[in-house]
């Protein structure tokens, strides 16, 4: 197992101890009646294996990215564990990420996990060229050399079928989805084993979003990575996923295979969710 | 003998729960039982309606059973509860040991009908050259004109798509093959060409399900057929074969 969430909760505000029994999806809120405090994630279970592509959907605010955030340790967790590629201690014991120190935190987000985010701003320096952000990550990964960090950075240039000559570009020389593109290669330069993607072609006109899903969909046949992706375009989840999680009010309420999540939803959410598409 | 099992369904039920009309339920189909052989095809005869392919969507798992259980006999001789295994379970079976031939082609804009029935084999680590090659030929006996490769098939006729779903479930045949009606837009010429290519499939020891609605189809490939009517489900019958 790749990927092993426990129990994990997001509250923001002061917190009590009714917060997470009086939220969720039964309760049709998200935010505490006792305390006031936001309940963002509410006792999340979620498991992905190797080279499984995950789908996380739900309206806004159902704690999506808040989840996602959660993984790739953006944010800290209120409660919960998290359980990574069988990371554990010297004497063997797993070791549960949310609890891990800064330096072994930023190894993780370097080298094993990778985001995509909506806002390139996110994901990108916008004070080094396109070549300079994917050597950045290919450095923190551990490579020193010169002429393999340049050679690596030329290759997934070449990857996301950009031309080799624009790598010493800003990234605001790029249009959005050129942008997204160059995201997409800083994030694979260091080979990871899981990519977070957080609406990776919401705003991008259809023809480029299409270009910029096949290219992903090809990488990861291609370098065998797992994939969760949040979107809340069920088109994308189609097109890319394997199996499906509908998230409301911070819950979980529907897990299950892409196919068996569009054609028999079992929960009232999913099914109008997926009787909304156009 | 039990080791030439492949799938065991026992009193199979789905009921569809409407939860936007208040919680209606809708009968799919109950208590169907039925067996196949490796390198045996059973029919799923009846009329529209009846259930047929919400059985077979629901031993894909597309659907969810509500009652029941289906016995699949693995390769490496265990047998798997498509009702109760994990979806990660049922991802390696499709990917490996489990293939389904839907009645209409679902495919992007952007991919090439060569393109489209070599992806299975790709799959599978086929090289591209020998993938592209095989899924030539296949489309080329099943009368798909050559110009048509490298367009996309979305933009083909209702017969021709079908011909490329059926290339395209039947490139790498998986140990077990449901096909929804895959002669159903077919000419007879095309028909028999499919006919043919099942016929290939059953010497080669693979097990399939599919629904038929012609008695002289069911009669040259079948071994066995199972009717669905409604709510009630007739017991399976062998074939009664044409003499020729």
């Amino acid at each position: 197992m790749l990927l092993d969430v426990c129990n994990v909760s997001k509250i923001y505000g002061p917190s009590c101890n009714r917060c997470l029994d009086l939220t969720g999806s039964e309760a049709n809120r998200a935010i505490c009646p006792v305390c006031n405090s936001i309940v963002a994630i509410n006792s999340i279970n979620l498991t992905a294996e190797h080279n499984e592509i995950l789908g996380i959907v739900g309206e806004s605010g159902s704690g999506k990215s808040t989840l996602l955030q959660l993984i790739y340790q953006d944010i800290s967790a209120s409660s919960g564990t998290i359980f990574f590629n069988g990371l554990q201690n010297d004497r063997g014991t797993p070791l549960n990420i949310l609890d891990l120190p800064p330096s072994m935190v930023s190894r993780l987000k370097n080298k094993e996990m990778s985001m995509i985010y909506q806002n390139p701003r996110l994901g990108l320096n916008f004070l080094f060229s396109a070549g300079g952000n994917i050597a950045e990550r290919i450095i923190g990964s551990g490579e020193r050399r010169y002429e393999e960090i340049r050679k690596g950075s030329l290759d997934y240039i070449d990857r996301i079928e950009m031309d080799s000559s624009r790598i010493d570009d800003y990234p605001e020389e790029f249009s959005g989805g050129q942008q997204q593109r160059i995201q997409i290669a800083k994030a694979l330069s260091s080979s990871p084993k899981l990519l977070l993607l957080d609406e990776p072609t919401t705003g991008l006109d259809v023809s480029v979003q299409a270009k910029i899903l096949d290219l992903i969909k090809e990488l990861q046949q291609e370098m065998g990575f797992s994939m969760i992706i949040v979107s809340h375009d069920l088109g994308v989840i189609n097109h890319l996923t394997d199996i499906t999680v509908v998230m409301k009010h911070g819950t979980l309420v529907e897990y299950g295979l892409t196919d068996q999540i569009l054609e028999d939803p079992q929960h009232p959410y999913t099914q109008l969710l997926v009787s909304s598409i156009l | 003998m039990m080791n030439d099992l492949k799938l065991e369904v026992k009193n199979l039920a789905k009921t569809f729960t409407l939860h936007q009309r208040n919680g209606m339920e809708i009968s799919g189909f109950s208590d169907v039982s039925f067996s196949v052989k490796k390198g045996a095809l059973l029919a799923l005869t009846g009329p529209s309606g009846a259930g047929k392919s919400s059985i077979l969507k629901t031993i894909y798992r597309t659907y969810l059973a509500s009652y029941g259980c289906i016995e699949f006999h693995r390769k490496n001789g265990l047998i798997l509860d498509l009702v109760s295994s994990t979806e990660s379970q049922i991802l390696a079976l499709r990917k490996q040991e489990m293939g389904f031939v839907t009645q209409f082609l679902k495919v992007l804009p952007r991919i090439t009908a060569l393109q489209t029935v070599a992806a299975p084999l790709l799959e599978v680590g086929e090289t591209k050259h020998r993938a592209f090659s095989h899924a030539a030929d296949l489309l080329e006996l099943l009368g798909i004109r050559e110009e048509l490769f490298h367009v996309s098939p979305l933009t083909f006729s209702g017969g021709e798509q079908q011909r490329v779903n059926i290339a395209r479930g039947v490139i790498a045949p998986k140990e077990l093959l449901l096909l929804d009606e895959p002669t159903a837009s077919l000419d007879e010429q095309s028909s028999d060409k499919v006919l043919n290519l099942l016929m290939g499939l059953k010497e080669k020891g693979i097990a399939m399900i599919g629904i038929f609605h012609d008695k002289q189809k069911i009669a040259r490939v079948a071994d066995s057929s199972f009717n669905v009517t409604g709510n009630a489900c007739m017991n399976s019958a062998i074939v009664q074969k044409e003499a020729a």
